[in-house]
């Protein structure tokens, strides 16, 4: 940030051509409008695209450049620095070869480029241009150079960088950038241009065993059936076994189909369509491999969570998860700790915040192929998804399977969930009751459950308050508390329905991500939600255990309706309105839609 | 080399947003990144058929050999192409030259696309825009997301992180996918060349009919472009690098007459190629403007 980020990759770009001269007009003429270098051209517009961007003097989003040398092509992912963009610094960095790491020489290594290294580090670079910034405010002086790389080299070593390459500069005044400068005879490395021409940066692994996720299943008519997608590590032939994961069935590469022929040979990086000898079983989202050495297959790891998300991450809560091409319902079951990104402590957390990092067990609906983000970026990579708002909260990197998801294996049983209903004589079903404290929920299920007694019903009545002294005692009132004591209470009512109970609910429940959560865990028909209806002010009123007023007085922190939301059901079975309605009209309500 | 990376990188992006999409569409404007778009997708998606039709957002002001050339790639590629024009805008007697460019793009570009994808209830459609050719595109991203209304809201596109891609979205939204992104304008021509692309003979130097205004060569392609006083029409070997709305385009004078020559003036030019392009600069930060009310 203020280090002249933006100067040097306009400066980069002029340098190499790649600003023709309509565009340099425009420069001239942006320059008077918005720069900061007073008569001087100011490079960092040619780089700072968006009107805010430009308004702020400061670059927010992920910018892509693009110029070339005779010896190589270059695209320049420009990424923010300030830490409320770390999400924009992860998302420049996971698809880059190489990062460039300015510091400014007056002010040397800062907890910023702390930040920055790790984050390109997690995200698999393992070279770094550390540019010396603003050599000309230091008078080009070689100590102050030397001190910086000497603080900064041990510690990139430790973060997993390879390679460092230190360069002093200045992106305003050229210095090398492409010439080595005079202004620096005591450097005698490369100017960045060159440094940049010739380090080697690592492609996908085209040595190492083949893995090709599947993305679309090509059937045009009867006779073909071809699975494509791109080889993200290894080489194939026709002829060459191969397994199918998860389900793990082999069979062998018949032909690789391409426009204008069939190929010998495809490699890591290339998008190919496989035709196989078999009429095995692929679907979209499943990893064709090497069947002499194929990935592990498992539904629990333990990975890497960067947070996007402007709506913290909530354990236990459902997201969808997509790896490249495949996509799973999730849950983070745990966060086992917080990494302080600048100081890398770690730290205790409930839930992660926007930029923040956890690393947490995450467990998915169905089981995957992976690699270890370290091994395969590919397969070791996934996005979290917001299930209601479709919105992308989280970048995830795979370390490795967690032990227990190989090892517990669901138990089949032989008395089924139909001859313990029949026997009862009953459809079991969770009538589940949602709202506001003081709503009327519990006096309408308890009088429900009274009157299903007395018709020779079998049910069980869960209230909120009561499951919290025992069940739930551990639980408090933060949305990452109440997320979990719903996801309890909705397993526990799952087992009841399971064993042939009517089983009625009452709980605040005050999230539709939870009660949708609860839901898909009922049969259809199985789940009717109940939205008892009563205005806050109503509740507020009647107050019958006296908490809206200890909340009022501030004495009940994150009380729905007070300072923690509720949202109210979208589309119940059963709305229930209870202004100038008796209880057992409420009931009458109830009881008719039942089963 | 680089070429096969970014061809099996845009494959990689058109098969995935094909797996999401409900109802895709690839819009189709004739030119050489919609020509290399097209022979992408049919790479792609070989030896199936092409999974989506071709939309031409037709403003009736193309050049009369743009017209030609789509019927020839329709016919090749065996697509099914959609043709739809603002018929109230037709009515009303928009143009170029009495609307202004940008009235006439809001009107007959913008407003007809948002008329097609609603009509069709497009989700995914695929366009051939790139990153390094204004500065407001160097931030879209692969998978651009449009809320209801077609709107582009830079504060609301989704992170893009390695090649997976978030293409959920709800009823009512959309997204817009650009998979020549990381495509220059080199790279463009250099493949042209390779894969032996089919393209408008508009970009080949050829003796045309022209007129200069305000600094940029017009050319006369039919008797609808009205002469201003003073200004006569010349004959000129020019060509063009972009093609849109004949009316809007301008023309370089060039001898580059094979696609080698092309590639060889585009690595030494010295001018971007949307310098001919009259709607980008009509006002300040007019792409991001237009690209906010839903032009591609």
């Amino acid at each position: 940030m203020d280090d002249g980020k933006s100067t040097l990759i306009g400066r980069l770009l002029y340098e190499s051509r790649a600003v023709f001269e309509d565009q340099l007009r425009a420069l001239e003429a942006d320059s008077r409008r918005f720069g900061t270098q007073g008569p001087r051209l100011d490079f960092a517009l040619l780089v700072d695209g968006l009107q805010a961007e430009r308004e702020q003097g400061i670059t927010i989003d992920v910018a892509y450049r693009f110029f070339a040398t005779p010896a190589r092509r270059f695209i320049v992912a420009d990424t923010p620095g300030h830490e409320q963009y770390t999400r924009n610094m992860a998302t420049g960095a996971s698809t880059a070869d190489l990062a460039v790491i300015l510091v400014d020489a007056r002010k040397g290594v800062l907890p910023q480029t702390r930040r920055h290294t790790r984050i390109v580090a997690m995200m698999g670079i393992r070279h770094v241009l550390l540019a010396v910034n603003k050599m000309d405010l230091v008078g080009y002086g070689q100590p102050v150079f030397d001190d910086i790389v000497d603080a900064y080299a041990p510690f990139a070593a430790v973060c997993g960088i390879s390679t460092v390459r230190p360069i002093p500069i200045s992106a305003l005044e050229g210095d090398n950038l492409t010439e080595p400068s005079p202004r620096t005879p005591w450097y005698d490395g490369p100017p960045v241009m060159t440094y940049l021409e010739t380090v080697e940066v690592a492609g996908p692994p085209s040595s190492g065993p083949f893995r090709m996720p599947v993305q679309l299943v090509s059937r045009p008519g009867p006779d073909f059936r071809g699975f494509a997608g791109r080889v993200c590590a290894g080489a194939i032939h026709p002829g060459d076994r191969v397994r199918v994961l998860p389900s793990g069935v082999e069979t062998t590469v018949r032909a690789i189909v391409a426009w204008g022929g069939d190929r010998p040979r495809a490699e890591a990086g290339e998008s190919v369509t496989l035709a196989l000898a078999d009429e095995v079983d692929v679907s979209r989202g499943d990893v064709i491999a090497a069947a002499t050495a194929p990935p592990e297959v498992a539904d629990q790891f333990e990975a890497r969570v960067l947070w996007m998300g402007t709506h913290p991450l909530i354990p236990g809560r459902s997201y969808l998860l997509k790896t490249h091409s495949k996509d799973v319902r999730a849950s983070v079951t745990a966060i086992k700790y917080r990494v302080d990104v600048t100081s890398d402590a770690h730290l205790a957390a409930r839930t992660l915040q926007l930029n923040e990092l956890g690393v947490v067990n995450v467990s998915t609906a169905q089981p995957l192929a992976f690699e270890p983000y370290a091994v395969n970026r590919t397969l070791g990579g996934f996005i979290l998804i917001d299930a209601l708002t479709f919105e992308t909260v989280g970048a995830g990197l795979i370390d490795f399977a967690l032990r227990r998801a190989t090892n517990i294996h669901w138990q089949a049983t032989e008395v089924t969930r139909e001859g313990r209903a029949a026997l009862k004589q009953q459809q079991p079903c969770c009538v589940w009751f949602t709202g506001l404290s003081g709503s009327g929920k519990s006096s309408i299920a308890s009088a429900l459950e009274r009157r299903l007694l007395a018709e020779g019903r079998h049910t069980y009545l869960l209230d909120g308050d009561n499951v919290r002294h025992g069940l739930n005692r551990d639980l408090g009132f933060t949305e990452a508390d109440r997320a979990e004591n719903i996801r309890r209470v909705a397993e526990v009512a799952r087992l009841m329905v399971d064993a042939g109970l009517i089983v009625l609910v009452s709980f605040i429940s005050p999230f539709r991500s939870e009660r949708r959560q609860a839901r898909r865990l009922f049969e259809d028909g199985e789940f009717v939600e109940v939205f008892v209806d009563t205005p806050l002010e109503e509740c507020e009123r009647r107050d019958p255990k006296g908490l809206y007023a200890k909340a009022r007085a501030g004495a009940l922190p994150n009380f729905t309706g007070i300072d923690s939301p509720y949202e109210p059901p979208e589309s119940p079975e059963i709305h229930v309105t209870t202004a100038g309605r008796p209880v057992d009209e409420c009931v009458e309500l109830v009881r008719t839609r039942l089963p | 080399m680089a070429l096969d990376v970014l061809e099996s990188e845009s494959i990689e992006i058109l098969r995935e947003a094909v797996a999401a999409a409900g109802r895709p569409v690839l819009l189709y404007s004739i030119g050489k990144d919609s020509s290399v778009l097209l022979h992408l997708a049919r790479k792609a998606f070989h030896p199936a058929p092409l999974p989506f039709p071709l939309l031409h957002v037709d403003t009736t002001w193309k050049f009369r050999a743009m017209y030609a050339h789509r019927e020839r790639m329709v016919r090749e590629s065996g697509a099914r192409l959609i043709v739809h024009t603002n018929e109230a805008g037709v009515a009303a007697g928009v143009n170029p030259f009495t609307h202004g460019s940008s009235y006439y793009t809001d009107v007959m570009k913008t407003e007809a696309l948002r008329q097609a994808l609603d009509a069709h209830g497009f989700d995914i459609i695929f366009g051939g825009a790139r990153r390094d050719e204004e500065a407001s595109r160097a931030k879209e991203r692969v998978c651009s997301f449009r809320s209801a209304g077609h709107r582009w809201d830079p504060k609301a596109q989704r992170p893009e992180l390695w090649s997976v891609y978030n293409l959920r979205i709800h009823p009512g939204e959309t997204i817009r996918v650009f998979p020549l992104s990381n495509w220059t304008e080199l790279d463009i021509w250099t493949y042209i060349e390779r894969e032996s692309i089919p393209i408008v003979p508009l970009y080949f130097a050829e003796e045309r009919p022209v007129v200069e205004r305000g600094g940029t060569l017009l050319m006369v392609d039919d008797e609808r472009f009205p002469l201003e006083p003073g200004e006569e029409v010349q004959r000129r070997v020019v060509r063009f690098r972009t093609l849109g709305c004949y009316p809007l385009s301008g023309a370089i004078e060039s001898r580059a007459t094979t696609v080698g020559a092309i590639v060889a003036e585009t690595a030494a030019a010295a001018a971007s190629e949307r310098q001919g392009r009259l709607i980008d600069t009509d006002q300040p930060s007019s792409m991001e403007k237009k690209k906010r009310e839903g032009y591609f």
